[in-house]
């Protein structure tokens, strides 16, 4: 019975496997609904948001926040990467990363430098192997994403772009569409877009006319504008995290479900060789002693 | 069609209220806000306070708190960002009974209260002023 107990060992340990992949996926299957649940929630508010900065990008305002006025030139950009913590969900990050890839080869042939801003360690760890110049980042983000863990990250290139060292920051994220696929973006949140692209993938744009009226504002133009901003980008970082959250656990229990299937698989393939090789060999000892029975 | 303004109350939890109304309250930072619609645009941040929205037709208004967030008002739209927003049905029952039964007193004796509307407004005011024992128990807890 020659390695039959080889067999034996790799059935095993193959089932060992897919204990864990099957473990894995039910903790994600958890995980994906709250996530998801978190994610819903947001939506609307984020849309009103985009909206609002949409509308006061259209309005003629008495003063010019930074975040409207779009420079000639641009030398130096932003990105904030948002990827995942952990591995074991699909190709989720790499699908994030090439297009951060591509747009960092773009750049780089157009001489615009770049500054990045990894959240989730598996975008970080990239960034530093591509050499990019990371100058901020968030990592071991948990399962909940809180919103004071990504300001001060975000902040640093908010502070770089209105000191006028940056002309323009993007974002890299994953957005949510259902359990079975979720999709990279990438897209410039500063200086506010003339559109935006919603959740479910249609553009948006403003729904009024350009430059010709303003707001009346109470208090103060200033306060009020600053203080919009700063939700609106805020707002924006944190719903991509949410989206990426959902994503990911929708990813990795949707990985771990082929995972877990694979293992069965080769079990059973393992199984029937096993079996064969058992039943030859006994099939073998059996002609022997009949063969021996015959000789005597 | 009606003479109507969407309103939308939204916070990041949530999506609050959605839909058409005749007229808005909103308590602005300088003051309390009626909006009716086609008004000028405007934007402001408001404090704690009720949001009182009067729905098309002889419906009963809705109520929702907000904790304080921004205002946009374009001609044909009302937009609440909320900080947190409780719609007045999340409120403690016990509380909102008692606070419906102190203003239906006053409805019914319309000649102390002074009228329907006062009687609303304190209704409001009630219910504002529960919101904020709420917050101060929930601190003090």
């Amino acid at each position: 019975m020659a390695g039959s107990k080889e067999i034996r060992n790799k059935i095993k340990s193959v089932q060992s496997t897919r204990k864990i992949t099957k473990a894995m996926e039910m903790v994600a299957a958890s995980k994906m609904k709250k996530a998801q649940d978190r994610m819903r929630a947001s939506r609307p508010y984020m849309e009103k948001v985009f909206n609002i900065v949409m509308h006061i990008a259209k309005a003629n305002t008495e003063y010019r926040h930074p975040f409207l006025v779009r420079r000639e030139k641009v030398r130096r950009v932003g990105a904030i990467v948002v990827t995942t913590d952990k591995g074991l969900c699909g190709g989720l990050n790499t699908n994030v990363l090439r297009t951060v890839l591509q747009s960092h080869k773009d750049w780089q042939a157009r001489g615009i430098e770049t500054d990045y801003v990894a959240i989730g360690n598996k975008g970080l760890g990239f960034l530093q192997r591509m050499g990019g110049n990371v100058v901020a980042s968030a990592v071991q983000l948990g399962d909940r994403p809180r919103l004071d863990r990504l300001v001060g990250p975000v902040k640093t290139l908010i502070d770089e772009y209105v000191a006028g060292n940056l002309d323009e920051v993007h974002v890299f994220y994953t957005t949510f569409i259902n359990t079975m696929k979720q999709e990279p973006r990438q897209g410039r949140i500063v200086p506010i877009p003339h559109q935006f692209r919603t959740a479910t993938g249609e553009m948006r744009k403003a729904d009024i006319g350009d430059g010709t009226w303003d707001y009346i504002y109470e208090p103060d133009a200033r306060d009020l504008l600053d203080g919009m901003m700063r939700r609106y980008l805020e707002g924006a970082v944190f719903q991509m995290v949410n989206e990426n959250m959902a994503s990911e656990q929708s990813a990795r229990m949707v990985a771990m479900k082929a995972a877990s299937d694979n293992a069965g698989k080769i079990i059973s393939e393992l199984q029937l060789i096993y079996n064969k090789s058992r039943q030859a060999a006994i099939t073998k000892e059996l002609s022997e002693i009949v063969g021996g029975a015959a000789a005597v | 069609m009606a003479n109507t303004i969407h309103v939308d109350v939204v916070s990041v939890e949530e999506q609050i209220y959605a839909g058409e109304a005749e007229f808005v309250v909103l308590p602005g930072v300088d003051g309390e806000l009626g909006i009716y619609p086609r008004h000028t645009p405007l934007f402001t941040q408001i404090k704690p306070g009720a949001v009182r929205i009067k729905p098309p037709g002889n419906v009963p208004d809705e109520f929702v708190f907000v904790q304080g967030g921004f205002l946009e008002i374009q001609p044909n739209k009302v937009t609440v960002l909320a900080d947190t927003a409780i719609r007045a049905n999340d409120l403690d029952e016990a509380m909102v009974l008692e606070a419906k039964r102190r203003a239906e007193e006053a409805m019914t004796n319309k000649d102390a209260a002074g009228g329907i509307a006062a009687a609303q407004a304190e209704l409001a005011a009630a219910l504002a002023q529960l919101e904020a024992i709420r917050k101060f128990r929930h601190r003090a807890g």
